[in-house]
């Protein structure tokens, strides 16, 4: 993976420095929490409903072992022993001290790691698929552009107050494990007809509360333009963005409102001007960085089968581990969604265990998911069992990937201020109620992805079952959506009725999952597909009859 | 084609002290300052004379390109730090040729003054004085950049591959 030169390393020190300054101003009552307040946000670090909660960027959600180990360190040492890891490939603290936060962020640096851009009207963490490097079906490794991209979007003086934040997030495969129709710029690498590299470039896409599936506006872009024509798009947005209205302020907003084509018109005029400035990194530095994302040193004897004759550790196989492209190893996910546990919430004995079982069975690297799960992705197949084995120990081996249980929730409002109602307690309760593996396998593929106010932090909207609180009359409630992915095959959820206080809301996704068993074509059609084909009424019938 | 980094001579380090032109201004300029009327935007394009011409967020700066030889200054306008419309409209100037004066004003704070040296503004009227010594501490404050922008620092890349 990537590793700091002098000037990475230089420049995260100097932020750090910059930040002890600033908070000392701040103790020290220099200057206002008016104005300090734009200060801490550009190092992610927000005042919460208890206390400040710090997000640290994991840049395309890749991490050594050894980072993993710091970041379970701060766990302990300046959090209550936990981390959350979010559906931003990040990792969030909850119960940070002011006064602290600047040592914290110099371990951190001392581990190449930082908290720059997570937060604020800027270009945040760039987000990626987890397999990336490993998986199958891509065309290439799309990290070396996501790192060119981190680094060309941090500090980046033209656009630091931009109207709205702004989401980049980078695939390498049809088979989308990164939703990057639903960021505010999505690219997919892919070949043209000539077999050159390029990215098809997707603009306008989010959650919120207006989600929008993000048009194409240029099917190839050459890897050797991409970062000038971002700039280009970018420009186009800093300038006529909606700057009147917070929740108009993202592109989505900007690119429905003019339409694809004439946005695509000014990005294509804007770059136009920009192409000839020579903006784009050199070839060369493409190289350095991919030099570092060299593929591991593969064992070509590893054998390539698994020996399934222990029947938990082949539930395991069959859900949480996936192909992959070097025979003899595979990719195997951890689990951060026990039953009745907080979904993406790791204590700092759990983030210790996965850096060590990093370091001896993949590589010393670790992946963060979307849907709030780690990765191993270089795991030789006759080590699985061992692995299992070890995670099974620390209660990560939960045989429930993209299961009913394998939920995403956001903070909500048992951490969060602009919370309407609680997230994290109905995918509890949904978690119990469904703990039953038979019955998690028999219903089979299911993402809930739970909300807890209209911002769609918990991808609500791209849920197969979307939950969102909201607040009627003062009393949390909960509205219920259908049909959403946040995968290749994007959809928006919809809703399906009137809302449901905790509990019922709960019943109610079991009846929406009865009703599903009762009419899917075969155990093999998933509860999106039946959807998709029967639509909402018999669903509507089952719940509210 | 222009070439951004010879239109625009600022040595991005070190970073002389700026010298104040009136109490208020900061300025990075040898020449000296213009001092004639600032016309507004939308009365630039019917005073043909008019050397100095105000920019405010929503003007779209791009209209000035023709002009720009007879400008000796083009005040930015920053009614709110927040709204970063006026970082693009210098860099778009500065990308088109503009050598005069290029002027940062209003809600200016020292934490962006970095960002907006480097997208092209050599000179600063802040609403509210800034102390000389945390703009150059600000100034000082970072070793590298990591992109191309309106004035001459090398992205890393650059230093990396000679
Ligand atoms: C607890 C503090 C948090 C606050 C104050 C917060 C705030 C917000 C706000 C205001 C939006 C709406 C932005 C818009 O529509 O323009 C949003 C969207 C979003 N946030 Fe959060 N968030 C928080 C935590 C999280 C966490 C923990 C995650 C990851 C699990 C997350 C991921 C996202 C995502 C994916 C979106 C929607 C995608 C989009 O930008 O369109 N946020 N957040
Ligand atoms: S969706 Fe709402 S409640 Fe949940 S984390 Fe985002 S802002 Fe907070």
């Amino acid at each position: 993976m990537y590793r700091y030169d002098q000037y990475d390393q230089a420049l995260v020190d100097a932020r750090v420095d910059e930040f002890r300054d600033q908070v000392k101003r701040r103790l020290a009552h220099e200057i206002t929490e008016d104005q300090f307040k734009p200060l801490r946000l550009m190092n992610g670090l927000y005042l919460q409903l208890h206390a400040y909660m710090l997000r640290v960027a994991i840049p395309y959600g890749t991490l050594s072992g050894t980072q993993m180990r710091i970041l379970g360190g701060i766990a302990r040492k300046y959090d209550r022993g936990y981390g959350h890891f979010t559906t931003r490939q990040n990792i969030q603290y909850n119960w940070i001290k002011l006064e602290q936060a600047p040592d914290l962020l110099a371990e951190l640096a001392a581990v190449e790691m930082h908290a720059i851009q997570t937060s604020g009207n800027c270009i945040r963490n760039i987000s990626s698929d987890q397999f990336a490097g490993s998986a199958a079906d891509e065309v290439a490794d799309p990290r070396p552009y996501a790192e060119l991209l981190r680094q060309w979007s941090s500090f980046h003086p033209e656009f630091s107050f931009l109207p709205r934040k702004f989401k980049i997030a980078v695939t390498a495969s049809d088979h989308d494990r990164a939703a990057v129709k639903l960021h505010d710029i999505g690219l997919q690498l892919h070949r043209n007809a000539a077999g050159e590299l390029g990215f098809r470039v997707f603009v306008g896409g989010g959650m919120g509360r207006t989600p929008f599936i993000a048009p194409v506006i240029r099917e190839f872009i050459p890897v050797s333009q991409y970062l000038s024509y971002c700039e280009a798009i970018l420009r186009v947005y800093n300038r006529y963005g909606r700057r009147d209205n917070i929740y108009k302020a993202r592109i989505k907003i900007l690119v429905h409102e003019i339409g694809a084509e004439e946005f695509t018109r000014q990005v294509e005029a804007e770059w136009a001007l920009l192409e000839p400035l020579a903006l784009d990194a050199p070839t060369a530095e493409y190289e350095r960085i991919k030099a570092q994302f060299a593929p591991p040193a593969y064992d070509a004897a590893a054998p390539d089968s698994i020996d399934r004759s222990d029947p938990d550790f082949a539930v395991w196989v069959d859900h949480n581990v996936a192909a992959h492209k070097v025979p003899g190893y595979a990719i195997a996910t951890i689990s951060l969604k026990p039953v009745g546990g907080i979904p993406g919430d790791a204590s700092a004995e759990q983030m210790e265990l996965i850096a060590d079982l990093a370091a001896k069975y993949s590589f010393d690297e670790i992946r963060v998911t979307h849907s709030q799960n780690l990765v191993l992705a270089d795991v030789r197949k006759d080590q699985l069992h061992a692995l299992w084995s070890a995670l099974a120990a620390a209660d990560l081996a939960t045989p429930n990937l993209d299961l009913v249980t394998d939920i995403i929730a956001c903070p909500g409002l048992d951490y969060c201020a602009l919370a309407n109602a609680r997230s994290i307690p109905v995918a509890q309760s949904i978690a119990v109620r469904f703990a039953n593996l038979d019955r998690q396998h028999d219903i089979g593929e299911l993402k809930i992805k739970i909300s807890g106010c209209i911002n769609a932090c918990g991808h609500h909207h791209a849920g197969h079952i979307g939950i969102l609180g909201v607040d009627r009359k003062g009393e949390e409630s909960y509205q219920l959506s259908l049909g959403g992915s946040g995968a290749e095959d994007t959809s928006l959820a919809k809703i399906l009725g009137p809302g449901f206080s905790e509990e019922g809301v709960v019943d109610a996704v079991e009846k929406v999952i009865e009703a599903y068993r009762a009419l899917r074509l075969n155990p093999q059609e998933r509860f999106l597909d039946a959807y998709r084909r029967v639509g909402a009424e018999p669903f509507k019938e089952a719940v509210y009859g | 084609m222009v070439d951004v980094q010879d239109s625009v001579k600022l040595a991005q380090n070190p970073h002389p002290r700026a010298t104040p032109a009136t109490a208020a201004v900061l300025r990075w300029r040898d020449d000296v300052a213009f001092d004639g009327p600032v016309v507004a935007f939308a009365d630039f394009g019917g005073d043909s004379n008019a050397a100095a011409v105000r920019v405010d967020p929503a003007d779209d700066a791009r209209a000035l390109v023709p002009h720009l030889a007879r400008l000796r200054l083009i005040e930015v306008s920053f009614p709110k730090y927040r709204d970063g419309r006026g970082y693009s409209a210098a860099r778009i100037l500065r990308e088109a040729g503009y050598t005069g004066e290029l002027r940062a004003a209003g809600d200016v704070l020292v934490d962006q003054i970095n960002f907006m040296r480097r997208v092209g503004f050599d000179s600063f009227a802040p609403a509210k004085p800034l102390n000389p010594d945390d703009v150059a501490a600000a100034l000082a404050r970072f070793p590298h950049v990591y992109q191309k922008a309106a004035d001459a620092a090398a992205p890393v890349w650059a230093l990396r591959h000679g």
